[in-house]
């Protein structure tokens, strides 16, 4: 080897070098950027909206910047709004149940049944949550309509004689719709869980004399509940979010949710603090879900440390995925 | 020792509570091979860091060859650290993995592929500088890793553990490798482990750490047959420990009671009065079996044969004594077997127990 | 029955099932995408195939044009935004402790945790509070509120995927790189950039496609200049053109083109699976 020895590095400290001894110093720079935007851009708007729900509206139509609890008022006593937002968790739930029944079989298909091309096959099925939803939301209207494709295959099989006109423009179309929008939303998380069951926990079953209907009873179901929490969290909180469904499909009778209240609020229906305030219960009630399907997810995680990185992991691949 | 190449002046360091790093003194000799032993938690690779400029001392300072060291940060200091996960650069060559420091140096081109071609033919790695880390083995890796710290001619070579994850073979046959490229290289290093046969193979010196302190400095045969404590004693080797209480003390020997016994031993460095509670180690392989009296200048006990346990290269005997006691000794391949329950009388030259205090 | 009779049934229930769910998340799709060939200008079964006039409506559509170039430069900008703080803000949680921190990260994940209207009309508020017109950049950028709006809204995508990518890094390799004499800033140059490099460009890639499809934020902060996804909206509410059906069959075809590009991204060995 070369015995020709290299000269020490210089030992100058420039003003990079006399920072990185000054852990304070560092954070701060390193934060002020994001932590600044963040709270300009972000928690402040949301303070404001916080701020707004606790003012009231004039009759000259203008926000009157006095703390009051007008505006709660109005929204509790007013029939329409808690009518409203009773009607949206209603639609939200029948969503929530419907999407666990179809995302459940088919990600348990994908983690246990599907060999090769599992994660082309899983790809495949979350490739429509990239694509438009509206595209996704509309389509339904074609297939729904009264001369739609489901009445057109229908007549056509001849098993009715006129169009079914509760299809389109009912709260059916819109949980269909809705329903076939974030079951792969619900997919993800549940996939991710089960596929993180060691398949040795199905052989210990079988191998202690249990038959695959009680090991999916006693060992799978359980492990799995993180998964279908998660799931099913984001699908209530999405259903609960989404207004335009609603005004696509839901006609006169389910063309109300709790978002096209806050959508019309904020516009035609001009009362911005009453808007904040549907927006701030819509804000409540979502964070309350969220708190408590949290709480419950740990209760229900088994698996510990690794089974809450494989579930964070997976919501913050769904959340990443999400919404319109 | 003349100027020593790196002095650690009262270094300590604290992690929050926790101090890892407790008031310690260390000087290194310029070209020795020196080895921080001891256990996890005994604050051996802090102290590697500390030189590395990882981590600041929460006191004391750092010298390296005269100069003060302890505020530079680590690309500043002339020191050069094999880690022991390699941490190779994964999406670089072999190549560019060792020309790295060379080229942040700002190294003439050709004097870099001149010392970098140098430093993979001396590690035997010529032909793989076109390959990526994940292409090699663990021990081709760990050689990469050496190569891009050596290449950087520092003035200190520092390594943490980085046997660990070879095979039991390939890493004997490391050891042997690393120790005759120190001393073909005239580097110093500085080494951390916790494998006490690996620190006795290839040290010039150990410095035997214990809860953030040196419990004992010295060269591996010092350490090995004068153990300053019982911790000492019992992490390096094997040995027995038996607890003994002071007859009589003269000068450079002392007559501890064991087992009802009067023995005879060379006294320790710390002075002890008649009375005190000590302990006597003595190694399994300096013990042989005796019949009838033993010989002169030898101490022996007798007890009842426990079990025998075969290793190969050995048996080793464990011999039940008459106050509880027991005593393992190791017997050579063509030694008699003795049978359980027998019993045996062992001795060892009296010079080679070593009493200790602490 | 014999058990493996009963077994054969459980098993071709479950594959059913599961293949009747997908053809549900699929089916409405591909009606999509057919009657984009729909030969008549009412969308009505029977289906009839065979024209391509509706891609023609679309071409010669300004507003539908204009509308997909205002959704390009938004989705450019959000990127620029949402990598500008969001890559930053990933750093500074994986690698600094500060009061707030547990705060600020629950903050940069809110826009992801909520239904976007909330984060739609907080944004409103603000923007009207300070005084900032809807409009305002126009023509340059579709409108300041907006493109900030939008930006802010998606930060919370990168962190997260950088932030995840951070985590699973050597930290060892940095220190290695400073051993080997290069100093902060070479070191992220030289070794901690090449390893992140695939998470961000697909953090980017997400930012662009979600912002293309982003509706809520989009639909309280919009100016004068409607975005694609708005553009659709307004047409869907007038009344179904199947000039719609082209414009979706065509953003089907980009959707599924960026994430097979990001699906290879996710699976570069160089950084192991994301």
């Amino acid at each position: 080897m070369t015995a020709r020895p290299l000269p020490a590095p210089d030992a100058r400290l420039t003003w990079l070098d006399r920072l990185r001894a000054r852990p304070r110093a560092r954070t701060a720079l390193a934060a002020a950027l994001p932590v600044g935007w963040v709270t300009l851009f972000l928690f402040l708007p949301y303070l404001l909206l916080l701020i707004h729900s606790f003012w009231r509206l004039d009759e000259h139509q203008t926000i009157v910047h006095q703390w009051t609890l007008a505006s709660y008022r109005r929204l509790f006593t007013t029939d329409v709004y808690p009518a409203t937002i009773l009607f949206s968790a209603r639609i939200a739930l029948s969503v929530t149940l419907l999407s666990l029944v179809l995302a459940f079989p088919l990600a348990y298909l994908l983690a246990f049944k599907v060999r090769r091309y599992k994660n082309l096959m899983y790809m495949a099925v979350i490739i429509p949550l990239w694509v438009s939803y509206l595209v996704r939301a509309y389509a339904w209207k074609i297939i729904l309509g009264q001369e739609g494709i489901l009445n057109g295959l229908l007549a056509q099989l001849g098993l009715i004689h006129e169009p079914l006109e509760f299809l389109l423009y009912s709260k059916w179309a819109v949980i269909i719709a809705l329903t076939h929008i974030y079951t792969p939303f619900t997919l993800m998380p549940i996939y991710a869980v089960l596929e993180a069951i060691p398949p040795s926990l199905k052989e210990a079953s079988q191998d202690l004399y249990a038959g695959r209907f009680q090991t999916f009873l006693h060992v799978i179901l359980p492990l799995s509940l993180p998964g279908v929490l998660a799931g099913s969290t984001f699908a209530f909180v999405l259903s609960m979010g989404d207004f335009i469904a609603p005004q696509l499909l839901g006609g006169n009778d389910s063309g109300l949710m709790v978002s096209n209240l806050v959508v019309s609020l904020f516009g035609v229906a001009y009362n911005w603090p009453l808007g904040a305030a549907v927006s701030v219960v819509m804000l409540a009630l979502v964070v309350t879900l969220l708190t408590v399907a949290n709480r419950l997810e740990e209760r229900f995680n088994y698996r510990g440390k690794r089974g809450r990185a494989a579930k964070t992991d997976a919501l913050a691949a769904v959340v990443t995925e999400s919404r319109a | 020792m003349s100027t020593p190449i790196v002095e650690l002046r009262s270094i300590t360091k604290r992690f929050g509570d926790f101090v890892a790093v407790d008031d310690v003194t260390l000087a290194i000799a310029g070209g020795e091979f020196l080895t921080l032993l001891g256990a996890s938690g005994s604050g051996k690779t802090t102290t590697l860091r500390m030189i590395a400029g990882f981590e600041q001392p929460t006191a004391g300072e750092i010298w390296m060859d005269g100069q003060p060291i302890h505020a530079l940060p680590p690309y500043k200091r002339h020191v050069n650290t094999v880690f022991q996960n390699y941490a190779l650069f994964p999406h670089m060559s072999v190549w560019d993995n060792v020309a790295y420091g060379l080229r942040m140096r700002h190294v003439a081109k050709p004097e870099v592929a001149e010392r970098v071609d140098a430093a993979l033919a001396m590690v035997h790695l010529e032909t793989l500088g076109g390959r990526i880390p994940r292409q090699l083995s663990g021990g081709q890796q760990q050689r990469v890793a050496l190569a891009r710290a050596l290449v950087n001619r520092p003035k200190v070579l520092l390594l943490d553990e980085p046997l660990g994850a070879l095979d039991l073979k390939l890493r004997k046959e490391m050891q042997l490798e690393l120790k005759h490229l120190q001393t073909q290289v005239g580097i110093t290093f500085v080494y951390v482990t916790h494998d006490q046969e690996e620190a006795l193979t290839m040290s010039d010196r150990i410095a035997l750490m214990r809860a953030g302190r040196i419990e004992q400095l010295g060269t591996p045969r010092e350490i090995y047959e004068r153990p300053a404590t019982r911790y000492a004693a019992d992490f390096i080797g094997e040995t027995n420990l038996l607890p003994a209480r002071v007859r009589a003390a003269a000068p450079g020997r002392l007559t501890l009671e064991i087992e009802g016994q009067g023995l005879e031993v060379p006294a320790p460095s710390s002075p002890v009065t008649p009375g005190q509670e000590v302990w006597l180690s003595v190694r399994p392989e300096i013990m042989t079996m005796v019949d009838g009296s033993p010989p002169a200048g030898h101490n022996s006990l007798e007890g009842t044969v426990e079990e025998g346990i075969y290793a190969g290269s050995l048996t080793r005997l464990r011999l039940r004594l008459p106050g509880g006691g027991a005593l393992v000794l190791h017997l050579a391949p063509t030694g008699t077997a003795r049978s359980a329950g027998a019993h045996a009388r062992v001795a060892w030259p009296a010079d080679r127990g070593v009493c200790l205090v602490a | 029955m014999t058990p493996s009779g009963r077994r054969d049934w459980l098993s071709r229930g479950l594959w059913l099932v599961g293949i009747a769910v997908f053809v549900f998340i699929y089916a409405p799709l591909l009606v999509v995408v057919l009657y984009s060939f729909h030969k008549s200008r009412i969308i009505a079964w029977p289906l009839q195939l065979g024209t391509l006039s509706w891609y023609g409506v679309l071409w010669h559509d300004r507003g539908m044009v204009a509308a997909v170039v205002a959704s390009l430069k938004l989705a450019l900008l959000a990127v620029v935004i949402a990598l500008g703080v969001g890559v930053p803000g990933a750093f500074l949680l994986d690698r600094y402790d500060f009061p707030g921190k547990a705060l600020f990260q629950r903050l940069v994940l809110l826009p992801l945790i909520l239904p976007g209207i909330i984060t739609g009309v907080s944004l409103l508020t603000f923007f009207t509070f300070i005084g900032l017109p809807l409009s305002a950049g126009f023509p340059l950028v579709p409108g300041w509120p907006v493109v900030l709006g939008h930006g802010t809204a998606l930060v919370s995508v990168v962190v997260t995927q950088v932030f995840a990518r951070l985590q699973r890094l050597d930290r060892y390799q940095e220190e290695a790189s400073m051993d080997l004499y290069a100093d902060a800033w070479r070191t992220f140059w030289h070794v901690t950039l090449p390893n992140i490099r695939t998470a961000l460009l697909g953090a980017a890639l997400l930012v662009f496609t979600l912002s293309l499809d982003e509706i809520a934020v989009t639909f309280f902060l919009i100016g004068r200049q409607n975005t694609l996804p708005l553009q659709i909206w307004g047409l869907l509410r007038r009344g179904i053109t199947p000039e719609v059906n082209a414009i979706s069959t065509i953003i089907f075809v980009v959707s599924v083109g960026v994430i097979v590009v990001w699906a290879r991204l996710m699976h570069d060995p160089q950084g192991a699976k994301a």
